[in-house]
């Protein structure tokens, strides 16, 4: 029995705190105070003070950089995990300033309630090598997420969205669970890296294989690769805007951060091979064929899409395949690679729903033909649209280029001497080409379509302009020095190690 | 200092953006002073430095994780694309002086799409080169979806496509090749110093080759050239066929040729009398010099005669690459000038003298409307340029692909008759077209076209003297610019190509 130091783990936990406690200021003080007030005003205050509340997580992190592993890996404070709370904190941060404009629902205390929470969900999340923690705090994220869907009550599609979302993620976290308790029973520990030294041999035990499995099914869901995608197009598509943008952004940055981990820590000894063509038994070739799958699936079907919102929903899953190379090659660099892949993603991706967001309010729909001619009507938007598209495209000099050309390097780079993963770079290469053709139709409706006769006049709220204005400039500023970030995140990694 | 022409030229793009709405005039000439503040500053270099070294400009870190620099460097090679970048650009804003619709917009794009082409011919890194290159791709697709004409956005998307997918197959030639180096740094001169293997050299070779020379209008990858050139405005097609294809031909010689010289070295064995990529890809610039030649002589429309002359004629640049000799490649370079001028001028009186006062560019409709009466200056500049790019004596086009020739003769005798071929078949095409398109044929009845077309004005009259002229000084005195691109060869970037298979 480990004696535990409560007051430590308190101290170390202190940001997860600060945010869960801002959660239930904000939910107290709109039920009691703001209960009379219209929805807008209620959103505006309960926004700013949930901000604050992150704000100061955030301050309290950068205050107290403290390196700890408490209660066998349950707890784990280093530079890494800082970074990327920071970075989830942030997206939190645009989300909130995000949902001050929108009118869905009635229930603004709620709704802060659970984005708050989710956010302490992914930071403890992030915060930690033990497979119960891990799990526990997966489910903390899923539940919030499902209800967020849901929280449009008026519609019915919402609903549907939701339902779907829950249905596919409590099977999945069923088989996480299970493969989770199939490698306690291997290995007798819950710790990621005692788990490796344990699975360690010359075979793969074939409980080993189900566990790897399961865990591909679990954690393949929450990043949504092919074939655990389907509830993305419905979701993307259905559920209110910040709800949206917040399970793109942070959600999968969260996700991503931790299948690295497991994968890399808690599988380590039983990678296999994906190098053509003597594929090796293992993880590596599972996540690859699941990368090579999400790739081809995401960018053909993207093509066809007529409503922006179901059109990033398939490019997002393209760009997991993407991302799954970077835990294909589990190297630091590509652990780097990673971070800053997900994180200038998940900014651009943000800035989208924020554009999709005011031109819904204003349309009425997502559809593409209702972005016809909107460079005239709203020059400013298009713009911020137009960076945040070309950055998904990977176009120079934007940061979506950088972080697709630094993570195919360290994919190459993975195997040195041989070129074995060439196949999926020369893929990803291909494939991002494609997604060239279905970005620029979207861009293609802003700036060439004509404006429609019968077009009304088109106002886009100061706050929301404001707000892609900050992440039109962090995409292009990431992009034109990509140092600034990435300097960041060698030295955390470095630091902390993998 | 010449790190400026970047600059300028986007913040004479932003300064288009901020203008009030609707300022037409104000825009032209904020964007013809922002070109000839770019050219002003190109020739000011030129004659300062002219002995065609290479010489570092700007060279600061970037992102020196990966080892990346912004590191912009220019030898007599670039500096004769400079030029031609900068004239073209002059002239193009002169061509679309008639623009009415969204003029802003479209000064900003052009300006955009003229410093990232700058930013190509200047870049010494190889990311940075990669970046201005693909920055390209955006301005240009919009400069033709926007004020384009026929087929317009299948044009440009098809162009779009084109260019996106040959600049991904050099990604992955640049990624391999960083990687097998060593990952410490992207920039030329170290890496055309490393020892690839020669089994890596002869796989990334011609994927990076290719890659570049779908830009270049490499037969059978040249489809998007044709389409892109018809459809796109008159100046959109100028710097397409006089820019943008030769960055196309540049990357061909500067990155896939110095990166990878043992690439054009024999295979070893022979497939249908072919032993090595240089053969193979000597033997597809000839089928393109002869095919884009043949193809321009039956066609109906005057725009798509241009545009398969420019494949034609870019055959003769990347023939030029091929033979590997110091006149052969020579000469390639004077051709990506000698085209850029005269491919700007025939777009210019097909594009904007004729279609944009006939609004047609149906050979037959033109003919009846007995244009060399009407319109004369149009008549004087096209049988000009026509002559010209057959190849007369006098114009730069006479020396560049003199040079080509010899070189070819020197290295594929049997292929410079097919060349010759070539030329005689350029020489009918544009006789054709002039006589269809401005000189009615005896015993027809002329229409002159109603409404009187109005006169060719100012601006048109001073761009077609400009290019006229400097197609003529070259002509005339091409050591202007081999004085600088004959030592740019000597360089110890092109010493993997000069010890391999150089003759």
């Amino acid at each position: 029995m480990i004696a535990i130091d409560y007051t430590q783990l308190l101290r170390l936990a202190l940001p997860e705190v600060i945010v869960v406690a801002t959660a239930l200021i904000v939910m107290a003080a709109d039920l009691m105070v703001l209960r009379r007030c219209n929805t807008r005003v209620r959103f505006a205050v309960a926004a700013a003070l949930a901000s604050l509340g992150c704000a100061g997580a955030i301050v309290q992190i950068l205050l107290a950089p403290v390196v700890a592993s408490i209660l066998n890996g349950m707890l784990i404070v280093n530079p890494l995990t800082h970074l990327v709370q920071i970075a989830l904190l942030v997206l939190t941060i645009f989300t909130l300033l995000l949902s001050v404009d929108s009118t869905f629902t009635e229930h603004v205390g709620e709704f802060i309630l659970l984005l708050l929470v989710a956010t302490a969900g992914m930071m403890f999340l992030v915060g930690t090598q033990d497979l119960l923690v891990l799990f526990i705090s997966l489910e903390l994220l899923s539940l919030s997420l499902y209800i967020l869907v849901a929280s449009n009550k008026r519609s019915a599609q919402s609903w549907e969205a939701a339902l779907k979302y829950y249905l596919f993620g409590g099977m999945s976290a069923a088989f996480l669970l299970f493969g989770f308790s199939l490698l306690y029973g291997l290995s007798n520990s819950t710790n990621l890296t005692q788990i490796a030294a344990a699975i360690h041999g010359p075979a793969l035990n074939p409980l080993l294989v189900i566990a790897i499995g399961a865990a591909a099914i679990g954690l393949g869901f929450k990043v949504a690769a092919v074939p655990f995608h389907f509830w993305a197009p419905d979701v993307y598509q259905c559920a209110p805007a910040p709800s949206a943008a917040f399970i793109a952004s942070g959600s999968k940055v969260a996700s991503f951060f931790i299948f690295f981990q497991v994968m890399a820590l808690g599988f380590a000894g039983a990678e296999g091979t994906a190098v053509l063509p003597h594929l090796v038994r293992g993880w590596v070739p599972v996540l690859a064929l699941m990368a090579a799958s999400s790739m081809l699936l995401g960018n053909l079907v993207a093509i066809r899409q007529t409503s922006l919102r179901r059109l990033l929903a398939y490019s997002a899953i393209a760009h997991s395949g993407y991302m799954l190379l970077a835990i294909v090659a589990h190297t630091e660099q590509s652990l780097a690679a990673l971070l800053y892949y997900v994180v200038t993603y998940a900014l651009a991706t943000l800035g989208a729903f924020a554009v999709i967001a005011v031109v819904e309010q204003q349309k009425g729909s997502d559809q593409l033909s209702d972005f016809d001619g909107l460079g005239r009507q709203a020059p400013v938007l298009s713009l911020c649209l137009a960076i945040f598209i070309l950055s998904l495209a990977g176009i120079p000099p934007l940061a979506g280029f950088f972080g697709k050309f630094y993570l195919f390097v360290t994919v190459l780079a993975a195997s040195p001497g041989s070129m074995g993963l060439l196949w999926l770079v020369i893929l990803a290469i291909a494939m991002s080409a494609v997604s060239l053709y279905y970005y620029l139709q979207v861009l293609k409706r802003v700036y060439v379509a004509p404006l429609p006769a019968d077009a009304n006049k088109f106002n886009s709220p100061i706050l929301s302009q404001i707000l892609m204005l900050l992440l039109a400039a962090s995409v292009v500023l990431l992009g034109c020095a990509p140092q600034l970030l990435l300097h960041w995140i060698l030295a955390a990694i470095r630091a902390s190690g993998l | 200092m010449l790190a400026w022409t970047i600059y300028i030229s986007f913040f004479g793009a932003v300064g288009l953006l901020l203008l009030p709405r609707g300022s037409v005039a104000s825009a032209r000439i904020l964007a013809l002073l922002t070109a000839v503040a770019g050219f002003g500053i190109t020739l000011t270099y030129f004659l300062l430095h002219r002995t065609g070294e290479m010489l570092t400009i700007t060279r600061v870190p970037w992102v020196p994780s990966l080892g990346i620099e912004y590191h912009l460097a220019a030898d007599g090679i670039s500096l004769t694309l400079l030029l031609l970048t900068g004239i073209i650009a002059i002239t193009g804003i002169l061509f679309s002086w008639d623009i009415v619709e969204r003029t802003k917009e479209f000064f900003a794009f052009y300006l955009l799409l003229i410093g990232a082409v700058y930013g190509v011919f200047l870049s010494c890194d190889l990311f940075l080169l990669f970046v201005f290159y693909e920055l390209v791709i955006i301005p240009k697709y919009f400069l033709i979806a926007i004020w384009g004409s026929t087929r317009r956005e299948y044009g440009a998307m098809k162009l779009a496509l084109y260019s996106f997918v040959g600049s991904a197959m050099v990604l992955i030639g640049l990624i391999a090749a960083y990687v097998v180096a060593g990952a410490k740094s992207t920039s030329l001169l170290n890496l055309a110093q490393f020892p690839f293997s020669l089994h890596f050299q002869m796989l990334a070779f011609p994927l990076v080759f290719v890659g570049f020379a779908i830009l270049a209008g490499l037969w059978p990858f040249h489809t998007w050239a044709p389409t892109g050139h018809v459809a796109a405005p008159t100046a959109a097609s100028m710097l397409l066929a006089g820019v943008v294809m030769k960055l196309g031909a540049y990357g061909c010689l500067r990155v896939a040729m110095t990166l990878f010289p043992l690439g054009l070295g024999p295979w070893g064995f022979h497939v249908l009398g072919l032993g090595s990529w240089r053969d193979l890809f000597a033997l597809l610039a000839v089928i393109g010099i002869v095919y884009g030649a043949l193809v321009a002589l039956v066609q109906k429309d005057f725009k798509f005669v241009i545009g398969y002359s420019s494949v034609s004629h870019m055959g003769f640049i990347l023939l030029g690459l091929m033979t590997l000799n110091q006149l052969g490649l020579s000469g390639a370079v004077l051709q990506m000038f000698s085209h850029g001028i005269l491919a700007g001028l025939l777009f210019a009186v097909v594009g904007r003298m004729v279609y944009a006062r006939t609004h047609t560019r149906d050979l037959a409709k033109l003919g009846v409307m007995n244009l060399n009466n009407v319109i004369p200056f149009a008549a004087v500049t096209f049988v000009i340029a026509g002559m010209a790019s057959m190849g007369l004596p006098g114009f730069s086009g006479f020396v560049a692909e003199l040079m080509v020739l010899i070189g070819v003769w020197r290295a594929y005798p049997l292929l410079a008759l097919c060349v010759g071929f070539g030329i005689i078949v350029g020489v009918v095409y544009i006789w054709r077209a002039m006589q269809k398109a401005f000189f009615a044929e005896a015993g027809v009845e002329s229409t002159p076209p109603s409404p009187p077309l109005p006169p060719i004005s100012f601006p048109e009259r001073l761009g077609a003297m400009i290019l006229i002229g400097a197609s003529v000084l070259i002509g005339l005195y091409p050591q202007v610019l081999l004085n600088v691109i004959v030592p740019a060869f000597n360089s110890p970037l092109f010493e993997g190509l000069r010890k391999g298979s150089w003759q």
